[in-house]
């Protein structure tokens, strides 16, 4: 549900990295139990960095399992849907997490400055359907 | 075609050959696969050269080659709020407040238990409040005339408001008191079972108001939330005999994703059970 803050947070960090080069694709690592919903983080980040130099850029997000750690045992087992969070192996209520937390900016793919002398390269985005050219969309 | 051009300088720096890159554009596209032909001709090219000429080289070479250059980060996004939720708990150790962040769903009683929490310390603790109401300042009428200093933070913004507190937005608030002459603060998150468990604002304890009247499902469908919170506050048990509300299976619901939280059950509106949430207030951080 706070999508829009966090595309906020998002967007000053990944301004301070690239220092206005416009940018093409912004790779995230969410985890599972961040409770952030993928399809409202895209649209909000739409409109959050509209007029500003990520204006036309997407998000890539690289979604981390929820891993549970015991610590008396150690296993470790993916958390399940039921969502206990003691030790499914000995029963332990002593574990921790040891993924699917994160909320990660991980890496942003920039192109060269003047695109207009460019059409956009091919890649990923072209598979999400963005038109050749939108890197200055109206 | 366009890459073999791009590799027969060596030493290209990307900004020069912008016109041979436009050129061969469409090729790329026709060749997804373009990227990884530059890095095993860079390989070729390896062998002469220094590693810090090589990375810079590799770095200049392949922004020139595809337009494009992937620059590497690892930034937590919560990072700059726990920083500010670092400083804001810092501000109130200096000061000797011990804070605690009280959660709930709407509707749950939470402004009820916090009018019952003032009156009861009235004259004993000194406490402040921060009031994250959405839009109006109803909460804060209700809270006010009991000895308490009371910060709002009106967290609407015409869209029907924030759905959480966070670090900057306690950070404002604590400038609207005076933190030396205070013991206790109460945060009065924003209702909401999702988003404000994620924020960390300073507190050095959480609580959360849950009431029978939910569900003995929530803490499973909601795990983030209970799983975050020292105690659980069972309110809303003068209603118990009118429910079909299974106290065991709650119990043990919550047990399943925090075993380590302290129940209390009370019912703000009668007072039953307050005397134990009164207790756990008191406890030091950490006990």
């Amino acid at each position: 549900m706070h999508e829009v803050s966090l595309c906020r947070q998002l967007a000053a960090a990944v301004t301070r990295a690239t220092g206005g080069r416009p940018v093409e694709t912004v790779h995230l690592r969410v985890g599972e139990l961040r409770q952030v919903v993928p399809e409202a983080l895209e649209y909000a980040w739409t409109f959050v960095v509209r007029g500003t130099p990520l204006d036309g850029s997407t998000l890539s997000l690289d979604h981390v399992p929820a891993v549970l750690s015991c610590d008396d045992c150690l296993l470790q087992t993916r958390l399940g849907p039921a969502l206990g969070f003691s030790c499914p192996a000995c029963g332990s209520a002593r574990t921790h997490l040891s993924s699917g937390e994160e909320f990660v900016l991980t890496a942003v793919d920039v192109h060269d400055e003047d695109p207009a002398d460019h059409a956009r390269p091919a890649g990923d985005d072209a598979q999400r359907g963005l038109p050749d050219g939108a890197l200055s969309p109206s | 075609m366009g890459r073999f051009h791009r590799h027969d300088d060596g030493t290209v720096h990307s900004h020069e050959h912008d016109e041979g890159a436009h050129e061969h554009t469409h090729d790329e596209h026709d060749h997804a696969h373009g990227d990884h032909d530059h890095v095993h001709e860079h390989d070729a090219h390896a062998a002469d050269r220094d590693p810090a000429e090589l990375a810079e080289l590799i770095g200049d070479h392949s922004g020139y080659v595809t337009g494009r250059e992937r620059i590497e980060i690892l930034e937590d996004i919560y990072a700059e709020n726990d920083r500010l939720a670092a400083a804001n708990r810092a501000a109130l150790d200096a000061a000797g407040v011990q804070a605690i962040n009280l959660m709930s769903s709407p509707g749950s009683g939470k402004t009820t238990l916090l009018a019952r929490t003032l009156a009861a310390l009235q004259g004993s603790v000194r406490v402040g409040v921060v009031e994250g109401d959405i839009e109006t300042p109803l909460d804060a009428e209700r809270l006010s005339g009991l000895g308490a200093q009371i910060s709002l933070l009106n967290t609407g913004n015409g869209f029907g408001g924030e759905c959480h507190l966070d670090a900057p937005m306690v950070a404002r608030a604590l400038r609207g008191l005076d933190l030396q002459t205070l013991d206790l603060l109460l945060i009065e998150n924003v209702g909401n079972l999702v988003c404000p468990a994620e924020f960390e604002v300073g507190e050095h304890r959480k609580a959360m108001v849950y009431s029978i009247t939910e569900g003995e499902d929530k803490p499973l469908k909601y795990p983030v939330m209970f799983r975050s919170v020292g105690a659980v506050v069972v309110n809303k048990m003068d209603l118990a005999p009118y429910l079909d509300f299974d106290m065991d299976l709650f119990r043990a619901n919550l047990a399943a994703v925090n075993p380590h939280a302290t129940v209390i059950e009370l019912s703000a509106r009668t007072g039953d059970g307050v005397a134990a949430w009164l207790d756990w207030v008191a406890q030091p951080a950490g006990a």
